[in-house]
């Protein structure tokens, strides 16, 4: 997908002054956070489970060419063939290689955010195959001359009814219709005869089980298990990271994986899929395909954000993010939105074509307290903010401004005076009020809020104070 | 050097690998492996049947339960006639023994197709922390026939319920060889949320999942 990160500050404008997106937005953002809540209240103990799944997400990732080694040698044993691609453009190339060698014309896909890094449907539709998303969302996005989605779960979270609608009686030639669930039985009765005919299914993979050469697929529509039961041949296309070691470790991340993403116990079908056809078997794909993905992935491990290949792709981390939840995933610019987007976006396509994402956090820890694999997202992004000074990445007038700062700060008599100018300043800005309206040197920054107005005095003035007048009598303590 | 040496070598670099601790490291990993250990488990339930029950019909499947094997063909029956649903059906080849035409049922053995509206399926066991039903995969239990129907029945026979995902590994690794081709966990039926987080249900699978519980043979 190409990258439009660049434009976060323009875009995340546009989207504050979109009304119908801000409705939208307002009305899908509780429904998550809540269901999460309820559907966490069942475990006895989300900490301790929450640490389990850190644990053996870390333990593979220690030792991830062992792993990764071991899921290949299971994965071959039970008749699927292991590729591996270490850029986007070898994706692509794999995947169209593969569609060819079996003479495909039409491919299935269920929701895969790695296909969406790759670009993988262009260059289907390049090599003159037609892929055919078939989650519902992703569904709609492509049908809408393929817009981005805006969240990694709900593709569509942006959009409302009224907006789907149009757009299905624009593509279905069909009356346009007001019912949620109409509106559903009709992409199920159009999605039904490519289910039936296509050649071959790309999949994701959520987890990679090392033990036993499976791939775990966890969906709701159903749309992961057609793909991966109708057609000929399936294509799994998924990260090197995605490796667990057992069965057991899947079970635990299947306790945090729907609670943490839909608020569900459980998601609708979860399956676990295991090599080829076998004999005699009526449906399942003759021919099986893993194609591992590096992608950045690889230079990641073992390094300063290695925490972050623990993601799980849950989406916890947006839908409880104040910064996400005020201008959307669009916003972001490329596949990955919200926290762990600006920490994956800068790190996959460069610190240079994401200049803006890694700000674009209050650093609040929301995202970081309900991750259900414990990544620090905060830390991660305040390092990448250090990499984008090192590498003299952001604006001069801001390097400047933090030059002077540390100048200041290492002259302790300047910074008294910095500082005691500075407040009596603001006081006086504030003319007689307790916030201040406009901020004179940084205008931008009361644009959507005030600036509250300091006493006029600095914490060290009022320390000495303290200090020769004795403590205040009274009080609580006796 | 082709794209799985450069992936792996370079991991290898960034982990410091080297003869010594591939040796310590493959030792553990086989350690890890052969241990198995479970994680942490959501608190015990003592009634395994009632929880089973409980969360499937919080997932919108519906429940009934009958003593005997031989009664399911007549409860079929009356359930599908309850919803006015058609009388035709595709069952699982291992399901084919039973008094399904005594019943008023056309029901047959053959594959599922696109245009069939109701599939009778068993289970391999089910799970009562999260009411889930586990189909395997195998000549005489194809995975197409609880997909692609929009009525699903499937049959529990009540010993085969569960406590949680980790029994029902150790039932598979007790019983199989190996993993079947597709270990299928069905919650309740095909649903979305996609267009404004409205749940509907039968988005590309079933409409509707009826369980029936069969506590004898």
């Amino acid at each position: 997908m190409e990258i439009r990160s660049m434009n976060f500050k323009a875009r995340a404008g546009q989207k504050l002054a979109d009304v119908v997106l801000q409705e939208n937005l307002k009305r899908a953002k509780s429904k998550f956070i809540d269901s999460r809540i309820s559907a966490l209240a069942e475990l006895d103990d989300f900490e301790a489970t929450r640490e389990a799944a850190k644990n053996l997400r870390d333990r593979s990732l220690a030792d991830l060419d062992l792993w990764l080694e071991k899921f290949e040698q299971e994965a071959t044993r039970r008749g699927a063939t292991v590729l591996w691609a270490k850029d986007n453009a070898e994706v692509c190339q794999r995947v169209v290689d593969i569609a060819r060698r079996h003479g495909v014309k039409k491919v299935t896909k269920s929701k895969s955010m790695l296909s969406e890094e790759a670009g993988l449907n262009q260059a289907l539709e390049a090599a003159g195959i037609q892929p055919v998303e078939t989650d519902l969302g992703e569904y709609i996005l492509q049908i809408n001359d393929n817009e981005p989605p805006s969240h990694i779960i709900a593709p569509v979270f942006h959009k409302n009814k009224e907006e789907i609608s149009t757009l299905f009686a624009r593509t279905h030639g069909r009356p346009a219709l007001t019912d949620i669930q109409m509106m559903t039985r009709e992409a199920r009765e159009v999605l039904r005869p490519h289910f039936l005919s296509a050649d071959m299914g790309i999949s994701g993979g959520n987890f990679l089980i090392a033990e036993t050469g499976s791939v775990a697929l966890v969906t709701n529509e159903g749309n992961g298990r057609m793909v991966t039961t109708l057609p000929p041949v399936h294509v799994v296309v998924t990260g090197i990271e995605k490796v667990v070691p057992t069965l057991e470790d899947l079970a635990t991340l299947m306790r945090l994986l729907p609670r943490s993403a839909t608020g569900q116990s459980i998601s609708n079908y979860f399956s676990l899929l295991t090599g080829k056809k076998q004999t005699g078997d009526q449906d399942g794909p003759e021919h099986m395909y893993f194609v591992l993905v590096d992608s950045g992935r690889a230079d990641m491990v073992g390094g300063e954000f290695a925490e972050m290949l623990r993601c799980i792709r849950c989406g916890a981390c947006m839908n409880h993010c104040p910064v996400y939840q005020a201008v959307g995933g669009q916003a972001y610019g490329w596949v990955y939105p919200g926290p762990m987007g600006s920490v994956l976006t800068p790190l996959f396509a460069g610190l240079e074509n994401a200049i803006d994402l890694p700000q674009a956090a209050t650093l609040c820890n929301q995202c970081g307290v309900v991750c259900p694999v414990k990544i620090p997202l905060p830390d991660l992004l305040r390092r990448l903010r250090e990499k984008q000074i090192e590498r003299r990445l952001r604006p001069l007038s801001e390097r400047l401004a933090l030059k002077a700062w540390a100048w200041m700060a290492r002259h302790p008599a300047l910074y008294a005076l910095g500082t005691k100018l500075g407040v009596r300043y603001l006081k006086w800005l504030a003319g007689g009020e307790d916030r201040i309206r406009i901020l004179g040197l940084v205008p931008e920054w009361t644009l959507g809020r005030d600036f509250p107005a300091p006493e006029g005095k600095t914490f060290r003035e009022l320390y000495v104070r303290r200090a020769v007048a004795g403590p205040p009598q009274g009080g609580a303590a006796k | 050097m082709n794209s799985r040496e450069n992936i792996l070598g370079r991991i290898r670099t960034k982990l410091g690998r080297n003869a010594g601790n591939a040796e310590t490291g493959i030792a553990a990993m086989e350690a890890y492996l052969a241990a198995r250990k479970p994680g942490p488990r959501p608190p015990a339930v003592a009634d395994l049947m009632e929880r089973f029950k409980q969360k499937s019909e919080a997932q919108s499947s519906t429940i009934e339960e009958v003593a005997m094997l031989a009664e399911l063909p007549l409860t079929i029956a009356r359930y599908l006639a309850r919803h006015e649903l058609p009388t035709q059906a595709v069952c699982w080849p291992e399901l084919g023994g039973l008094a399904w035409r005594e019943a008023g049922l056309d029901v047959s053995m053959r594959h599922v197709s696109g245009a069939d509206l109701v599939g009778i399926t068993g289970c391999y066991c089910a799970v009562a922390e999260t009411g889930s039903l586990l189909l395997c995969s195998s000549p005489a239990t194809p995975a197409a026939l609880s997909l692609l129907p929009e009525t699903h029945i499937a049959i529990v026979p009540a010993a085969r319920i569960v406590a949680g995902m980790e029994e029902a590994w150790g039932l598979l690794r007790a019983e199989l060889k190996e993993l079947p081709r597709a270990v299928n966990f069905i919650s309740g039926p095909s649903r979305t949320g996609d267009i404004e987080q409205t749940i509907v249900l039968g988005a590309h699978g079933p409409y509707r999942v009826h369980i029936i519980i069969v506590h004898g043979q």
